[in-house]
């Protein structure tokens, strides 16, 4: 078995099917989509099923049916996409399951690509539901494997919570490709399986009971274990996740090795009472580092409350450690000099030289986007009106950047469309207008175009559709006629949908048409009632054109600047004479067609 | 042997994480445990891309701490600049002189003055390699075999734990068969250009 660089997520993928998974439903969400992907590569090779769902809440009922058949099935989704899938998360709690079930939410805190950092450790005590949150991508398919054991001993889904910094970082790690399914043993009828108010009360204090059996089988669990410093001491540090080797890394960067014991925690809830207990009570002074909320940190106080301790314990209530944000050793090494009351060095600087002005460079949409067409096209109809843009979660929402402009709100997947209906509501003489993506529309936005029609709030939907779902990595959803394991599937309609919802007015548009585009634009917002536009284009990244343009000669170019500043196309820069368009140009041709000089031509 | 933190970075679409990645195994092929970690997604899109990579023994987590880096291989000047904090002194840094001007900057909503960017990394890196890696990516017949020059540069310093031929096979064995040729001269160029300044 040879070693390989695996990704965290690969390395979740394949604790999976090591432990035979049988049923894999997700929705893509960073940092945790390449999980499906990965499963979706070995799903025809061991023939079992994978799909990218319609959304997380879709797939957490698909996996909690295929358990409840007793099949081992994993659900894979984003810390916002666990909101979506709250639902049927809150009963399922209730109702158990008899295959494993392991629901893997990756958590972002930064954030780096979401729209908030909360905690799913949370979410889980919420839930009242096990969490496991891995240390290393090598320890996340360790615990991946272990998860469905869990699962299947307590009969209850298990929540497995990796970060950012598990979920795409690579490690060598040596991976069986062996793939074991035991036989589904069939969905048996039981009273059980129906949430009613008898079965709620029957079911809730087994479920309160289960904690303590979790925390029985966690105490017991490889994932938690303490590292002596060597010197005896009565100081320690209880770390968590991927806070366990920023720990180790401080204490060693700031000479502390030695003077303080570590306990490892991979199993923040129910918190393991034993092993905690017994490195507490040797302790005067104990830190909590634990990334985000003090999941742990107040499980710890309580211990201590309960058994009498008065150990020390220091953390998020005492502002040691940062509440908010990503941590990292050097953040680490600043909490365990305070808590250490020594000076840390905390950063070897490589020089006093004064930093000079570094130019801002935030992701943009690339060159050759359709989204960046779509915009313009609205921008332009929309001029001498008042116009609100709302939002939402894709690719597109990078059209808030000058000098488009073209978001005026982003909440969450979907509510681009709801939030217009409300915008209408405060404001009816005003027009709004929805921006979102195909595979955002699919997940959630049909429900507010419905609510539209249904409430006659007289907005414009824009649907971004580049048949992909780009910003994850361009999976495959409703529309595109694929399935994750990429056989053919019936191609929903964005249009045909939109006239069976009851919206009167519903146009394709090819956004890389300007004149056009802007002339449907302008109809859809005057229209008297709903208006929908799919703005029809495949996603630039996966459709090159093989050829580019550039402005033919400098004479040609009257210097008016339209191509640079309206635009914000990074292969347009300006030049001493005439803009020079970069070899990054995909060959979309729409600063050709605004261009009002004819300057642009070809390049094959 | 002693642990090696490399910093691999640059802006979205250079070829940043195949470096990183060639890299990595090379590091496995060697015997090392390796630890490498990017943001993906927002990140992404013509953003900076900061790869991490760690080699040798008992490595704990996957982000280097700031100035413990050993050597910084940079794709593009500003965002070298920008990375420099995460180099120890005396560290060694090989740079592309490469920038790529982002959309801000085009709008005048900040700037990019090269020659004080330069001055800097001069005034401040004790070991610096410079290299025009664009114009020997295109002498090698392909501007985006600018990653495989850059590290045929990083194997001729000699500072990395890794020989040079190892990692020059490793960047065979993961590009693909059609794209050898050009990677290997690319790779050579890049290992024949060194320049220290």
């Amino acid at each position: 078995m040879p070693v390989r660089l695996l990704m965290g997520n690969q390395a979740i993928a394949y604790g999976a099917v090591e432990a035979g998974v049988q049923v894999a439903a997700g929705y893509p969400g960073t940092p945790s989509s390449e999980i499906m992907a990965t499963l979706s590569k070995l799903a025809p090779r061991h023939n079992f099923h994978a799909e990218w769902s319609v959304n997380e809440k879709v797939a957490l009922e698909v996996a909690a049916g295929a358990a409840f058949a007793g099949a081992r099935a994993i659900c894979t989704m984003k810390q916002v996409g666990l909101n979506v899938a709250a639902d049927p998360l809150m009963t399922l709690a209730y109702l158990g399951v008899r295959g494993g079930l392991v629901l893997l939410v990756a958590d972002d805190p930064g954030p780096h690509s979401s729209q908030n950092e909360q905690d799913t450790r949370y979410f889980a005590k919420f839930a009242k539901l096990p969490v496991l949150d891995p240390a290393t991508p090598a320890e996340a398919r360790e615990m991946t494997r272990y998860a469905f054991e869990l699962s299947e001993k307590l009969e209850l889904p298990v929540i497995l919570r990796p970060t950012t910094r598990t979920c795409h970082a690579y490690q060598d790690i040596r991976i069986s490709d062996e793939y074991n399914p035991r036989p589904v043993s069939g969905f048996k009828r039981d009273r059980r399986w129906i949430c009613l108010p008898t079965v709620a009360r029957q079911r809730h204090p087994i479920l309160n009971r289960q904690q303590e059996q979790a925390r029985a089988l966690l105490e017991q669990s490889p994932f938690n274990e303490e590292r002596k410093g060597g010197k005896a001491t009565r100081t320690g540090i209880i770390a968590c996740g991927v806070a366990v080797g920023y720990v180790h890394e401080s204490l060693a960067l700031a000479g502390l090795a030695e003077d303080v014991d570590v306990l490892k925690l991979g199993t923040p809830y129910p918190l393991p009472a034993e092993p905690v207990l017994s490195f507490i009570r040797r302790m005067d002074r104990v830190l909590v580092v634990e990334e985000l909320e003090p999941v742990v940190e107040e499980q710890v106080i309580t211990l201590a409350w309960k058994h009498g301790l008065s150990v020390s314990i220091s953390g998020k209530h005492d502002y040691v450690v940062p509440r908010e944000g990503e941590l990292d050793v050097d953040r680490v090494l600043v909490s365990v000099g305070a808590f250490s009351g020594i000076e840390t060095k905390a950063v070897a600087a490589t020089t006093d030289n004064k930093l000079p002005a570094l130019p801002v460079r935030p992701p943009v949409m690339c060159a050759g986007c359709p989204h960046r067409a779509s915009y313009y096209a609205f921008k332009k109809a929309a001029e001498g009106l008042d116009v609100v843009f709302a939002g939402d979660i894709g690719c597109y929402t990078l059209g808030v950047a000058p000098p488009l402009k073209a978001v005026d709100t982003s909440l969450c997947m979907g509510a681009s469309v709801t939030v217009a209906n409300g915008l209408h509501w405060a404001e009816p003489e005003r027009r709004q207008v929805a921006f979102l993506g195909d595979s955002t529309f699919f997940h959630t936005g049909i429900a507010g175009l419905i609510n539209a029609v249904y409430n006659k709030a007289n907005i414009t939907v824009v649907v971004l559709d580049n048949h992909t779902t780009a910003m994850t990595g361009h999976q495959p959803h409703p529309g595109t006629g694929q399935t994750v394991v990429g056989e053919p599937a019936q191609a929903i309609d964005i249009a045909a949908l939109a006239r069976a919802c009851g919206v009167e007015f519903v146009r394709v548009v090819d956004p890389l048409v300007p004149t056009k585009a802007i002339r449907e634009a302008r109809e859809a917002m005057e229209f008297p009632g709903p208006s929908v536009v799919v703005m029809s284009k495949p996603c630039v990244a996966k459709n090159k054109r093989g050829f580019r343009y550039e402005v033919a000669s400098p004479e040609l170019c009257n210097g008016c600047r339209i191509c640079v500043d309206e635009l914000g196309c990074p292969a347009i820069l300006p030049g001493p004479e005439a803009p020079v368009i970069s070899l990054n140009c995909a060959g979309c041709a729409l600063c050709v067609r605004i261009c009002p000089s004819g300057a642009i031509r070809r390049v094959s | 042997m002693k642990n090696f933190d490399l910093v691999v970075a640059g802006v979205g679409g250079q070829g940043i994480i195949l470096a990183s990645r060639v890299v990595s195994n090379a590091a496995i092929a060697a015997g090392m445990e390796v630890r490498t970690s990017e943001v993906l997604g927002m990140a992404q899109r013509e953003g900076p891309v900061t790869s991490h990579v760690r080699m040798g023994r008992n490595i704990q987590g996957a982000l280097i701490p700031s100035g413990q880096a050993d050597a910084l291989l940079g794709f593009e000047l500003s965002e070298t600049v920008r990375n420099l904090y995460l180099l120890k002194p005396g560290g060694t840094v090989v740079t592309s002189t490469t920038t790529i001007v982002p959309t801000t900057v085009v709008l005048g909503l900040s700037s990019y003055n090269r020659e004080e960017l330069m001055a800097h990394l001069r005034q401040t890196v004790s070991n610096l390699v410079t290299v025009n890696a664009e114009r020997l990516a295109r002498e090698a017949s392909n501007v985006k075999a600018l990653n495989s020059v850059l590290l045929g540069t990083l194997a001729a310093i000699d500072k990395l734990p890794i020989p040079a031929a190892a990692l020059r096979e490793t960047l065979l064995s993961i590009v693909p068969a059609r794209l050898h040729e050009v990677n290997e001269r690319a790779f050579d160029l890049g290992y024949r250009s060194i320049g220290v300044s």
